[in-house]
């Protein structure tokens, strides 16, 4: 069912009952072409582009829990296209195009709010950090503009420039970053996949891989076994459990992440701003939730639940940055298990296992990657050949050294 | 309505205050929620989205409806309960989400158009056409959403954060966990009590029941006069415990200051951290409402919030109330409310085998299917065995039974269970480690049940933490059977409501479980159903019923929502307390700051350090003009430079050299004593951990420095490597960084500057113990100014002594002290590397120092910085920039070969420092290029689209000042 | 969270600096890159229990082998690293010449 502004109107008149299901709720298959591990953003945008770039359609997604239930429910929504390094440049920026067409193609309000991303600096050397990433940027054909003090004030006049710790003493703008609705772009992409005939199969673990010879043959689930010849592990935070299915160590180490949102506001924030100094970044949603957020809580971690150091953090980087948010109540908190790589870069790649592949290693930075993560791994999956924008995405970087270290903090995988 | 002889607050003690900017008062004691029902007023707030009017639902922190904001002189806290603020004089009150006015709001349209904005709508509309969503779509709807307001202003007031510790902890003061604090009391263990009310007792207060056959308030105070006497108690009121945490560490903030006018020095809030060894939940339950048809006009209430306000606070939210439940428990509000001399008009009882015995009418069997009344509730329309009758009233507390408080049983990932027979979750035991869940919460509703499970559950924790003892006897109080009859809805036409303040209704439910958002994770974030400032703590469990309904499952099998911290809201300013301004991080001061501050130099951040940027001199007016003449100074005279934030660490033992060869790449076993050795250190991955000078000082005494941005850094590197892979070696070493002061004296006249303080004579790279004025001293012949250079070191006490002194002896020499801004510009001058350069990215072959590693021997680092991908033609390296035509570059720049188009796939590198060489008139630039060393001498292209810079630059060996070193070996 | 370290008594989560995985702690000999590979990036990253590497920065300086659990958080055992057994013995270093 198509959705409009017409379609809300006349079913509404109608008693909203002819909604129909968004998607469906088939039976597992006994055999597909590609079998998708995982229904989180990224396993539910690979399915959509295999179906509608490749036109792979006997194909299922297989979701331990419900559709969304992972990292794609549990960020800041944050999207962007500010990296330094070749090799994420074109990625992001690949991404951030498909952000900015995803309504039309997915027929689905995904609220993507281009409202602007600013990133502060504090010191002369930050600025020129800043501002390198800026030029990387714009050489990539995407936005960034540098703003001294008064550039920033002009935009965000609550932040407390008389501070004296960590002055501001300027930001980079992204006017193309912004923010989307998390859940709706797992619910889109699963509309979207559905309507190509994807199977979404949900309450559905997969409890091994088979694998003959070398290459997959099928996986072995909670609802019976189910063949394929193609099978991506799309599975952030859970993806060394699912890697050590097909006797894989990914270099990988999950951490939790945890984020903030505060009781409704009226509008104060209009933008994404982040402080460097404090690991703080913040937006408001269209709820008028203040959504905010900080560092991971450093330690290795399946919980999906933080504890107060890192809480008490964020909330100091706030009071020093924008103190004006002191009366607000913190709502909820959560925490996301992240994939942490020894880079901070991600894994888009064929596994030493013939017909496996790995989408992985999003780090903390998952969320803006999701339709680019989706374009690619149906890519790869479809054609056996890495996409032009994820080829430095490798499995094996890591052992030759050629790493993609965007904060420089080095082999360890709780720094990025 | 006030009603006389009831109630706990102070008759004696009238309190004045506005909501709306009309006056009211009320007396000591009273809530916001309790003194305007007491004056009469109905509506305090508008729903969510339809911008419905709404009325105080209950008496406790669980309000949905009654969010108000607090006004003070220039600042404003929204969303406040209305049902927890206490009033003092001139406490000014605002309701919230309405323009113009409470009674007359433009938004209220939203609810006219209620059948276009169902549950997810958004999501289907809004598209069309692209540039509009941001423009026009998304502002109407963010100006739409929301709640209260911030002020925008910053928030200048007092907050504060505080760790304690206890044996056990105990949360809430009602009957359970008042019997728990006297049963750890008696047993001699340190107890925090902690309550979020004002005053304990709980429901024994709100209940107003009798224990051993008194008012239960009477008992109460009995036990809180105990607690308050014993040594061992701490008692803390109007502190909800917010959070479990690992370890048995809880979150809980107390309102320190909400509850009088704002003064000095009170804080507002103290957010705590307890460390308990043992805990004993006691935090109670909730009543939850049933949905039927415009069951959210104001008057409709919680059947037990009646019963507090009558008898905590002696007022009666109505004039003719009528009851609508599916349990015994609602007619003690109807009770209370007859002593009280309430007119009770009817209980509505959905069960047909109730008793009718009351003093007022009972409709068994029977169901209110509808209310009347625009701005409160004027009729309830009720459908029993004879058909429909309607009822005046103007006040209906609603029952649907209790949900138990298992929310920080849950925070640590524990999933409650459904208890069947109490139409209920309850916690599983042992899913917060060393939490025991007591009483209500536990799912035991009855008050003797409740005191009796009290001391049972604290005499677990107390074995636990190893005091066997005996539970003291309960006393005797109501013991009445919960007899429930599960009902969530009243199923029927018009909108019905769940979440109160978000407006869901159970049409949002069921169209959300029609379009297969079935799971009650998707349910929740398609209707937003219990993501309002209540997180649904009113009406998750309903939701889930109607939900479980819609899908033909059962509860059970439909699960909930995961409870997550905090428990109730905290604000941020209480979280973060102290991080405000400079308290975010710590500050660090040379001894020489207040010389410098004295000279006017502006002082800047270096990590945590400051340090002074330049030093201005008469009539500059630019921080160039003082930075050309300090570098001027420093190649023609002499320069004095406060270094004392680089890390010193003292390495000593007979297998400290040893040591040294395995952390840094080249060795340092062969260094002799009295000299100094550059060294460069590697991360285990290979690439530039840090690089900085090392003195041996004696046979088995060395002398390291950092940068002082990688001390700490390299500190702990240093303890890693010793205790993981030498732990048997003889090597100690210790951060000196804070006990030495040091300072670097460059120039050509260095050396007669040090020749007037002290005689000693070193070779380049040479160090020597001194003594001048009394005082031990060391001298390292070092220079990271490509001039003859020293550093001189004394006890910190002694720094802003030596630094005044040598400023001295330097200014008759034609010298003078020297900032950050003209070091910098000396180190690019010859080529000196600093953290711009050694990014974490950078390998010693990045930056032409491959030969130090050393073939002869291991170190860290060194196998993996044998990948290939760390060195090679493809790997950027460092050289120095010089620009055409002496124009301005700038770093962060990128580099191109001329010619080429400049995009990324072109890219050939970036700038990483910049500076004015006052010396060579003209910008000089350090930068890393691809394959760089073997393209020195030829040209590259410059651009900075930031600062629209686009200049041409040859590209030069990065050592441009005296490359042969002969002025800095003199 | 609250680790009781071995020299200090039962200290808050703040005081600790966390490493990784104990493979940090076997170092690779030169030429040996399966051996670097495991040391720096790859893990077992076992939802359960695990040993991984702590430093009592704000505190005695000792780093530790904390023996814990990364579902439930909690922590089972906490050792000085170098007391752990072996660990001199998996150190290829031969250090300097001195």
């Amino acid at each position: 069912m198509r959705y409009s502004g017409l379609k809300v109107i006349t079913q509404g008149l109608f008693g909203n009952k002819g909604w129909g299901p968004a998607w469906r709720n088939p039976a597992p298959k006994p055999e597909y072409d590609a079998i998708i591990i995982g229904g989180g953003g990224h396993g539910l945008a690979t399915a959509f582009y295999l179906a509608k770039n490749h036109g792979l359609t006997n194909i299922a997604v297989l979701e331990k829990g419900h559709i969304g239930s992972g990292n794609i429910g549990r960020n800041t929504t944050i999207v962007r296209a500010n990296y330094v390094l070749p090799g994420n440049s074109e990625f992001y920026s690949h991404s951030l195009k498909l952000w900015e067409q995803m309504e039309t193609e997915l027929n689905y309000n995904v609220m993507h709010s281009q409202r602007g991303v600013i990133n502060l600096f504090h010191s002369d050397g930050q600025r020129d950090a800043a501002v390198r990433r800026g030029n990387a940027m714009i050489n990539q054909g995407d936005d960034a503009e540098l703003l001294d003090r008064e550039g920033v004030r002009a935009l965000v006049p609550y932040l407390d420039f008389e501070q004296t710790r960590f002055p501001i003493y300027g930001g980079l703008h992204h006017k193309r970053g912004g923010t989307a609705r998390h859940d709706a772009v797992a619910w889109g992409y699963a509309r979207g996949a559905d309507m190509r005939g994807v199977d979404l199969i949900q309450n559905c673990e997969v409890t091994g891989i088979d694998i003959e010879g070398g290459r997959v043959v099928g996986v072995q689930t909670t609802r019976g076994a189910i063949r394929a010849r193609k099978v991506g592990m799309v599975v952030a935070g859970r993806s060394g459990q699912v890697a050590a299915m097909a006797g894989m160590r990914l270099p990988i180490e999950s951490h939790v992440l945890q984020a903030f949102v505060t009781e409704g506001l009226k509008p104060i924030i209009d933008q994404v701003v982040t402080f460097g100094m404090g690991h703080f970044y913040i937006s408001q949603s269209d709820k008028g939730g203040l959504v905010f957020g900080g560092d991971i809580d450093f330690y290795a971690s399946y919980a999906s639940r933080g504890n107060l150091p890192m809480v008490e953090h964020v909330m100091e980087a706030g009071m020093t940055l924008m103190p004006m948010i002191g009366r607000a109540k913190v709502l909820r908190s959560w925490g996301g298990i992240m994939d942490m790589t020894p880079d901070g870069s991600p894994i888009i790649d064929k596994t030493p296992v013939e017909g496996l592949f790995v989408d992985a290693g999003w780090n903390y930075g998952g969320f803006k990657a999701v339709p680019a993560s989706g374009w690619c791994m149906a890519h790869l999956m479809a054609t056996g050949e890495t996409h032009a924008v994820a080829s430095k995405f490798r499995l094996d970087r890591f052992r030759t050294g050629h790493l993609l270290d965007e904060e420089g903090t080095g082999s360890q995988h709780n720094l990025h | 309505m006030r009603i006389d002889g009831k109630g706990l607050v102070d008759r004696s003690a009238p309190v004045r205050f506005t909501f709306d900017g009309v006056a009211y008062e009320g007396f000591r004691g009273d809530t916001v929620a309790s003194a305007l029902l007491a004056n009469g007023v109905r509506v305090v707030g508008r729903s969510f989205k339809y911008h419905r009017p709404r009325g105080v639902l209950t008496a406790g922190s669980e309000e949905p409806n009654a969010l108000v904001e607090v006004i003070e002189v220039g600042q404003q806290t929204p969303n406040v309960r209305a049902t927890v603020q206490e009033i003092f004089p001139g406490l000014e009150v605002k309701s919230q989400n309405r323009w113009p006015s409470l009674k007359y709001d433009v938004m209220a349209v939203n609810d006219m158009l209620s059948p276009f904005l169902s549950a997810g709508f958004y999501y289907k509309t809004f598209m069309w056409p692209r540039k509009f969503w941001e423009r026009v779509y998304e502002p109407i709807i963010r100006r739409a959403a929301g709640l209260g307001s911030l002020s925008g202003r910053h928030d200048e007031a007092d907050y504060e954060k505080a760790f304690a510790f206890c044996d056990l902890l105990v949360i809430g003061a009602g009957p359970a966990g008042l019997m728990a604090a006297v049963q750890g009391a008696r047993a001699g263990v340190d107890v925090i009590l902690a309550d979020e009310n004002p005053v304990m007792g709980g429901r024994l207060l709100a209940d107003g029941g009798e224990i051993d056959g008194r008012p239960a308030s009477v008992w109460v105070a009995e036990v809180l006069a105990e607690l308050e006497a014993a040594p061992n108690v701490r008692l803390m009121v109007r502190t909800s415990v917010t959070g479990a945490y690992d370890g048995g560490t809880f979150s809980a903030l107390e309102r320190v200051g909400l509850h009088v006018a704002a003064r000095a020095n009170l804080p507002r809030e103290c957010f705590w951290r307890i460390v308990a060894g043992q805990t004993v939940l006691a935090a109670g339950a909730l009543e939850r409402s049933i949905a039927f048809a415009d069951n959210d006009r104001p008057g409709v209430m919680m059947a037990s919030s009646l019963r507090a306000y009558v008898n905590r606070y002696g007022v009666s939210p109505g004039k003719r109330v009528t009851i609508f439940a599916n349990n015994d428990d609602a007619r003690l509000s109807a009770r209370a409310l007859m002593a009280a001399g309430v007119d009770v008009a009817a209980i509505v009882d959905t069960r047909a085998d109730a008793s009718t015995l009351e003093d007022c009418p009972v409709y068994a069997g029977a169901e209110v299917v509808g209310t009347k009344g625009r701005h409160g509730l004027s009729a309830i329309t009720v459908r029993h065995r004879g058909g429909e009758m309607q009822i005046e009233t103007d006040c209906l507390g609603v029952s649907g039974g209790w949900n138990p408080l298992v929310h920080l049983t849950c925070h640590m990932n524990g999933r409650p269970v459904w208890d069947a027979d109490l139409a209920a979750f309850v916690p599983v035991a042992g899913a917060v480690p060393g939490l025991h869940a007591a009483g209500a919460c536990a799912g035991v509703f009855s008050t003797q049940g409740c005191l009796a499970d009290g001391a049972r559950v604290a005499v677990l924790a107390l074995g636990v933490l190893g005091r066997a003892v005996r539970a003291v006897d309960a006393p005797v109080a109501e013991d009445a059977p919960y007899a429930v009859l599960p009902l969530w809805e009243v199923k029927g036409k018009g909108r019905a409501w769940l979440d109160f303040a978000n407006d869901v209704t159970t049409k949002d439910v069921r169209l959300a479980a029609q379009e297969n958002f079935a799971s009650v994770e998707h349910m929740k974030r398609y209707t937003t159903q219990g993501m309002a400032p209540d997180q649904g703590k009113n009406s998750n469990v309903g939701a889930l019923a109607v939900l479980a309904d819609a899908t033909g499952r059962s509860i059970a099998q439909t699960g909930t929502t995961t409870y997550r911290a905090p428990f109730s809201p905290v604000s941020i300013a209480a979280m973060g307390a102290g991080g405000r301004g400079a308290g975010f991080a710590p500050q660090r001061f040379m001894t020489s700051h207040g010389a410098s501050v004295d000279r006017r130099a502006p002082m800047v951040e270096a990590g945590l350090w400051y340090r002074p940027s330049y030093f201005p001199k008469g009539a500059e007016t630019t921080w160039r003009e003082a930075c050309d003449r300090e570098v001027v100074m420093v190649r023609e005279a002499v320069g004095v430079c406060d270094v004392s934030t680089l890390g010193k660490i003292d390495i000593q033992g007979a297998d400290a050299a040893r040591f040294l060869d395995l952390v840094y790449t080249n060795v340092f076993s062969t260094l002799p004593v009295g000299r100094v050795r550059y060294g460069l250190m590697l991360r285990a991955d290979g690439h530039v951990l840090d690089d900085g000078t090392t003195a041996r000082l004696g046979e088995n005494h060395y002398l390291m420095t950092t940068t002082t941005a990688a001390a700490g850094l390299v500190m702990r590197h240093l303890d890693f490597v010793q205790q993981a892979y030498c732990g048997d070696w003889d090597v100690r070493f210790v951060s000196v960084t804070e006990n030495w002061a040091q300072f670097a004296v460059a120039g050509p006249r260095a050396r007669a500057l040090l020749a007037s303080l002290v005689s000693v004579d070193l070779p380049f790279m040479g160090c020597s113990r001194v003594e001048f004025g009394g005082v031990g001293a060391r001298v390292f012949r070092i220079s990271f100014s490509g001039e003859e250079g020293y550093e001189i070191a004394v006890p910190s006490r002694y720094g802003e002594a030596l630094f005044r002194d040598l400023v001295a002896r330097a200014e008759t020499l034609g010298g003078g002290p020297y900032g950050m801004e003209a070091l910098n510009v000396l180190r690019i001058e010859k080529g000196f590397i600093t953290h711009a350069e050694i990014d974490g990215r950078t390998t010693a072959f990045d930056i032409g120092l491959a030969g130090m590693i050393s073939a002869r021997k291991d170190c860290i680092g060194k196998a993996a910085a044998g990948r290939s991908g760390l060195t090679g033609a493809a790997r950027l390296q460092m050289v120095g920039l010089r620009p055409v035509m002496q124009a301005a570059i700038t770093a962060g720049a990128h580099l191109f070969t001329p010619g080429d188009e400049v995009r990324r796939e072109n890219d050939q590198g970036y700038v990483t420092s910049v500076g004015y060489s006052p010396m060579m008139e003209g910008y000089l630039g350090l930068a890393f290029l691809r394959d760089g060393r073997a393209r020195i001498g030829e040209m590259v292209r410059l651009v900075d689209h930031l600062r629209d810079i686009d200049v041409l630059c040859e590209v030069c060996d990065p050592v441009f000042h005296d490359k042969e070193g002969v002025k800095l070996r003199g | 969270m609250r680790i009781t370290c071995p020299l200090c008594g039962p200290r808050d989560r703040r005081e600790f600096y966390y490493y990784g995985s104990e493979d940090y702690l076997t170092q690779p000999e030169v030429g040996d890159l399966d051996a670097v590979d495991a040391q720096l990036h790859l893990r077992d990253n076992v939802a359960g229990r695990v040993r991984d590497v702590w430093y009592h920065e704000a505190g005695c300086a000792s780093w530790l082998v904390v023996t814990r659990d990364t579902v439930s958080h909690a922590v089972e055992k906490v050792e000085l690293v170098a007391n752990v057994k072996g660990i001199l013995a998996k150190t290829k270093l031969k250090g300097g010449a001195a």
